[in-house]
Parts: C-alpha cells; sequence; structure tokens
C-alpha cells in the first residue's frame, strides 16, 4: 500500500532577510514542524535566492551530504578543502562534511539574484573525510530523465555517502517518462522545479513537493512546456 | 515545551567546529551550551553540571557514542542524548525542540 505525502508549495517555511529569501520544505533555522522534519534520509530541501553580491559567510558542516542545484545566476563557494569554484545554473555541485567543512556561498555576480536549491541528506557513513565536487548537468534531451547523483562513484554524474539517486529532467506538454524505484525499500521525493506534472496520477504544480513509500515504478507525464521535475530516491530512514 | 534554562553538553572532536557550536548554544537567552572535544571531558563535565540534552557531534564514532550514551542514560535516566548533524545553525533549533518534544 502506497503512502504518500504532499508538501504544496504554499506551506513550506519562508524566511525573508532581504538579502536571502528562502523557503523551507522541512524544518529549517528558525521554521519548525515537528512534522515536516524529514523524508526518510532527505533532511533539508531550501529553495534559496540571494541577492547580488551576498551570501553567507564561513561557516561549518559535518555528517551531512549536501547538494546545491543553481537554477538561476550562479554561486561562489570557497571552502578550507582549498576549492574555489563557481557553480553555475546548468551544474551541481556536492559536498560529503563528514568531520567537518568550513565554507563561504555568496553570489557571483553582483547584479543578478543567485537562485539555487540546497538540499542536505543524512549521511549512510559518519565521520568521512570531507569531500567536493561538481559535474555539469546535461541538457538536449527533453522528457528524459538525467541521473546526477547515485551511489556509485563510477556512475553516472556524481555521487555521495548515501544510496540514493537523484535524477533531473525538462519536458515538453504531454512529455513522460517511467522511473523505477532503484533499492528496494526506497521512497521517492519529487519536487516539481517548473511547471505542472502528474505522478501516477498525482497533480503537481511549480515547487511542490511530493514523497512517496512502499512504490516500485512510477509514471511521470508533464501538463506544460518547459516543466522540470527533481526526483530523489532516498533511504527511508527515520 | 521548552525548560526554563535548557543546559546543553556537545561533545565532538573538530575544535573549530565545537567554538562554533558553543557560540550557538549559548546565543538563545535560555539555553546555557558547553562544548567539550573528549569524552573524558564530557563525563567530567556531567559529574559537576546537571545537563538537559546531550549532542554527539562529528568526529565521535558511534561506538563511541553507544559508551557515552550508555554512561549518561544510567546517571541520569531522563536525559536526552541526541546525534547532532550538520555541524551549524541550520538543524541545532529544530534538533532541539523535536527531541524535546518527543521525550
Amino acid at each position: 500500500m502506497a503512502k504518500t505525502i504532499l508538501h504544496k508549495a504554499a506551506t513550506r517555511g519562508h524566511a525573508d532577510h532581504g538579502w536571502l529569501n528562502s523557503h523551507h520544505t522541512f524544518s529549517f533555522a528558525n521554521y519548525y514542524h515537528s512534522e515536516r522534519m524529514q523524508f526518510g534520509a532527505l533532511r533539508v530541501l531550501n529553495d534559496d535566492i540571494v541577492a547580488g553580491g551576498r551570501g553567507f559567510d564561513a561557516h561549518p558542516h559535518d555528517n551531512m551530504e549536501i547538494i546545491s542545484i543553481p537554477l538561476e545566476g550562479a554561486l561562489e563557494h570557497k571552502d578550507n578543502l582549498g576549492n574555489t569554484v563557481i557553480t553555475k545554473a546548468g551544474e551541481i555541485q556536492v559536498m560529503s562534511t563528514g568531520t567537518g567543512v568550513f565554507h563561504s556561498e555568496y553570489n557571483a555576480n553582483s547584479d543578478i539574484p543567485a537562485h539555487f536549491l540546497q538540499i542536505w541528506l543524512f549521511p549512510n557513513k559518519l565521520n568521512v573525510a570531507p569531500r567536493y565536487d561538481q559535474v555539469t548537468i546535461e541538457t538536449g534531451r527533453p522528457n528524459t530523465l538525467q541521473q546526477l547523483i547515485s551511489p556509485d562513484q563510477n556512475g553516472e554524474g556524481t555521487w555521495l555517502y548515501q544510496d540514493a539517486w537523484f535524477h533531473m529532467g525538462s519536458f515538453d506538454k504531454g512529455g513522460a517518462a517511467t522511473y523505477d524505484v532503484k533499492k528496494q525499500g526506497n521512497g521517492v521525493y519529487f519536487f516539481v522545479i517548473k511547471g505542472k506534472f502528474t505522478i501516477n496520477g498525482q497533480e503537481l504544480d511549480s515547487r511542490d513537493g511530493y514523497g512517496v513509500e512502499d512504490v516500485s515504478s512510477f509514471n511521470i507525464t508533464s501538463l506544460e512546456d518547459g516543466a522540470r521535475l527533481l526526483m530523489m530516491e532516498v533511504p527511508l530512514i527515520r | 515545551m521548552e525548560p526554563k534554562q535548557l543546559n546543553i553538553l556537545a561533545v565532538g572532536r573538530n575544535e573549530e567546529i565545537m567554538t562554533v557550536m558553543q557560540r550557538l548554544l549559548n546565543a538563545p537567552e535560555n539555553w546555557k551550551g558547553l562544548t567539550v572535544t573528549t569524552d573524558e571531558a564530557a563525563i567530567t563535565a556531567f559529574e559537576k553540571e546537571t545537563f538537559d540534552i546531550v549532542l554527539i557531534c562529528a568526529g565521535v564514532t558511534p561506538d563511541e557514542e553507544a559508551v557515552l550514551t550508555a554512561y549518561f542514560k544510567k546517571h541520569s535516566p531522563d536525559i536526552i542524548v541526541k546525534r547532532h548533524y550538520g555541524g551549524g545553525s541550520g538543524l541545532l533549533k529544530n534538533e532541539i525542540l523535536y527531541a524535546l518534544e518527543h521525550r
């Protein structure tokens, strides 16, 4: 029996700090909702807009797998591992923070906002040596789900310390795809970046989130041109 | 509901992160935090003060966590011992609120 949770976009937590406008699907910082702590290993899904030239000063992270996906603009990342990297729309960044990383994230442009998703997963292994990676998202294949992340170091996209698979796709109106769960027992969390979709009959609007447990296969149909979907398959740890 | 004052002990191995944690744990008016980097210092602090919550932070292995948890629970059955993830401000507050709500 499928178990589902629908998080409509308008029900997310919201924080407007002027330089940072953030929507939180799950409890984060000063947004606390005891029914919205996680979907399995997926603990944070923040939808952030950072003003031009502004950003997060150096701050620590540990024992989290952190994925940043710029949607518009670019972020400059600096860390104490020696990385100084600009990640722009069309690329994704992954950090395994393990025993601890200090990093800063700034909008790389002074004149336009940077819009990005930041996603945190609980790791499947504590206290690993921190690592950083960045990959380019392939474009030009509409109505196809592209693998961004897997647990496999030799797999398509990049990898992290969790039995998790991330896929993303851009779709035309009526465009369809199927997705089969990679690991039995995992759940899938869908996040609509743009447009409208139906997922196994459930209609989703832009910025809606939809978590599904105990289902092994999904039928995805786009209801609009230019629709964009992020899928996160994660273990259902509590 | 949060108690009038919440005494929090945090043990982790990364000194720089624990310095940040020390500041974060003492920022809310009704929180009082102490951070240590060794299990011995954690036990010494526990014997001197009464804590409501112990946070197990980065660098502490699951085996070390199990030993510490057993020790704290044996001597203070109501104490909350919780693994802290993230190393900073993002999850700290709602980890603690959730633990208090579900104790």
